[in-house]
């Protein structure tokens, strides 16, 4: 067992009091932010990630490990307060948990939400555990054709899978792409989009471009339609459990995470479907499907952990393939490139300390969760009623924090309210921001690898389908091509159900 | 979901401003296709030459990204004038039933400028305090004296956690070279 050996190793390098310190201030920061009404995970790690500029890698991600996981616990308490939630993957938690917090069951709710999130968590790492090692092993020899053909794969699941038209996603990665065009070409070093700037010749940063389009983008977007009285949040107690809410939860938190999983670690939009899919399961299970609509327990219980485990599944694409299937993993990716470190099937080789240290602090930051947020609850219920003014003054003003300190540029705060007012359009006009990201982040990579691959085959296209791998990944991309037809199925099933 | 409306070809030319309110799409579109264009420009009129390696040069994605754009933009005006709409994004805190709120976003946008210019020449805690007060302000809050002692806790602090503790520097201006 290599995996077990290292990660021990892993443990040893989370469990130094430093790093305890860092995954404790991400928790608590984390759950913080994520608990904030309008931000979901993906702006949450986007407006931290400049807290850990200034920390050595294992420490950060450490850290940014405890941030994501804190953003979860933390948006699902929102969305079971509020019944408005930030994200997709919050909205089925608002469907039975709204209903139980207005009926004085918002504790176990609650309750039902964070042991969920910590189950789902615990099974996905362990499965995470289990499996990226070995999918590393098979991707070690993977070359330039293989890695453009996930890339492609990237490119189509974002632009074809979410969001409601394919023309808006395309548009969006269009413009992602087009925004990594600009600055030095990597290979001969020649001038692309930079109009004779120096400052623009280094290309514009994927953090300034993710905080530009998550934070300021919504937050002038918010502006613009400001709800004038914000819905006023339940009050809760703490956090509990009695007998028959264990009764009913135990098989939901268990059987969800084999829903999520696999969700998370395939392009398919992260959280989203799996919540649902982990929904209707547990309906149709449950010995008290009258409650659903109403209230029901099994309704928090099992989404939440499949959305827990399918934030670990998404860890293993991302760690082992270098591919985001959520806006999350594509900031975590641009946090990576931060340290020079390129997530690969290299990456266990290259930095075992690094990614089990972090494998380890998943498990260290499950557990501060659920000892730390559980008795917090009421406390963090509190940031529920914070003046709007201050929350989105608050974020324009960490975004600015965020871009500066990436380089110390004031013009980097320029570029970031251009991109912010970008993002503000595509949120007027219905296109989905996480394509531009990921055409950021992966499309400079992804033109080496398909001129590497073009350079070994002497430019001949067929370099670019020699080997059977890459061949197996057009094959998917194909199948979601068609996927309009299926989904369509998928749907009205899922009108039918809901 | 694309909500179908009922496409009017056919109205006189007084409406013309209404139906260019409904078809302000149409807008994405011209900027897709603008920036298609000068993609392209910019990679055709590159000099490459210096060091062409390989059979595919700097110039060959740019192309295919410029092609792309210029092909989505007539496709989405395409869809646009079938009477397709991209869907504005919900929120928790949106309410899309009022009409936009452009002078707030404007006021903001300019809040943000002022920050961008002021950080370098008088400091991040006094920049960011009026970036947040303003803000703040521009957003609704009228508390004469919570608004601006907020900020300029929150800058203080933020300073010193990020350019003191976490080893992030920002710059401290004339007003922490006194104090």
């Amino acid at each position: 067992m290599d995996s077990l050996n290292s990660l021990i190793d892993g443990f040893g390098t989370a469990l130094t009091p430093i790093n305890l310190m860092w995954a404790v201030i991400g928790v608590l920061l984390g759950t913080a932010i994520g608990v904030l009404p309008g931000i979901g995970p993906a702006m949450a790690v986007a407006l931290l990630l400049p807290v850990t500029y200034g920390l050595e890698p294992t420490g950060a991600f450490i850290m940014f490990a405890g941030i994501y996981y804190g953003a979860m616990f933390g948006g699902s308490t929102t969305s079971i307060l509020l019944n408005t939630p930030g994200e997709s993957a919050a909205v089925v938690a608002a469907i039975e948990g709204n209903p139980m917090a207005k009926s004085g069951r918002g504790s176990q709710a609650l309750a039902a939400a964070a042991v969920g999130h910590f189950a789902g968590g615990l099974i996905g790492t362990i499965l995470l555990v289990a499996l990226a090692p070995t999918i590393a092993e098979l991707a070690v020899d993977i070359g330039a054709p293989d890695y453009f053909a996930i890339m492609v794969l990237a490119f189509i699941a974002v632009t074809s899978v979410l969001g409601s038209s394919r023309i808006r996603g395309l548009a969006s990665l269009l413009i992602g792409l087009t925004i990594g065009l600009v600055g030095l070409d990597t290979m001969t070093g020649q001038q692309r989009l930079t109009f004779g700037s120096l400052q623009l010749s280094d290309g514009i940063d994927v953090v300034i471009v993710a905080v530009g389009l998550f934070a300021i983008g919504e937050a002038l977007w918010v502006a613009a339609h400001l709800r004038r009285n914000a819905a006023a949040p339940i009050p809760v107690g703490r956090p509990w459990l009695d007998k028959s809410d264990l009764k009913r939860t135990w098989k939901p938190w268990l059987r969800g995470p084999f829903i999520g999983f696999p969700f998370g670690a395939i392009p398919a939009g992260g959280a989203e479907i799996p919540t649902f899919l982990s929904y209707v399961t547990e309906k149709r299970l449950s010995k008290n499907k009258n409650e659903f609509g109403k209230g029901a327990i099994e309704g928090v219980a099992g989404p939440e952990s499949a959305a827990s485990a399918s934030a670990a599944g998404t860890l293993v694409s991302m760690l082992t393939l270098g591919l985001p299937t959520t806006a999350v993993a594509a900031v975590m990716l641009a946090a990576f490139q931060q340290y020079g470190i390129q997530p690969g099937p290299l990456l266990f080789e290259r930095e075992p300390d690094l990614v089990w240290g972090l494998i380890a602090s998943l498990f260290v930051g499950m557990v501060l969760l659920l000892a730390l947020n559980l008795p917090l609850a009421p406390v963090w219920a509190k940031l529920l009623q914070i003046p709007r003014p201050y929350l989105y003054a608050g974020i324009l003003f960490f975004a600015g924090v965020g871009a500066y300190a990436v380089g110390g540029e004031a013009l980097d705060l320029v570029i970031l309210l251009i991109i912010g007012l970008i993002g503000l359009g595509m949120r007027r006009y219905g296109l989905p921001v996480l394509p531009a990201v990921i055409g950021v982040i992966l499309g400079p990579a992804a033109e080496q690898q398909l001129r590497r691959a073009l350079q070994m085959s002497d430019g001949s296209v067929s370099g670019l389908v020699n080997t059977p791998f890459s061949v197996t990944i057009y094959l998917i991309i194909a199948v979601l091509l068609a996927w309009p037809l299926l989904r369509k199925k998928f749907q009205s099933r899922r009108n039918v159900s809901a | 979901m694309n909500s179908r409306q009922t496409p009017t070809p056919s109205a006189p030319r007084s409406d013309t401003r209404s139906w260019l309110r409904d078809h302000s799409e149409l807008g994405v579109s011209v900027m897709l296709f603008a920036l298609g264009v000068l993609v392209l420009t910019d990679a055709l009129t590159m000099d490459v030459d210096i060091a062409q390696r390989g059979p595919v040069g700097p110039t060959t994605v740019p192309i295919v990204v410029g092609i792309g754009l210029l092909v989505i933009a007539a496709l989405l005006a395409f869809d646009v004038m079938r009477g397709g709409q991209g869907e504005a994004e919900g929120g928790e805190d949106i309410d899309l039933s009022e009409p936009s709120d452009w002078r707030t976003v404007l006021l903001l946008g300019g809040v943000f400028l002022g920050f961008a210019v002021l950080i370098d020449p008088v400091g991040f805690p006094v920049s960011g305090t009026l970036l947040f007060w303003g803000a703040a302000y521009a957003l609704g809050s009228r508390h004469p004296q919570r608004d601006p002692l907020i900020a300029a806790v929150l800058s203080v602090a933020t300073y010193y956690i990020f350019n003191n503790l976490l080893g992030v520097p920002l710059p401290g201006g004339p007003l922490m070279g006194v104090l």
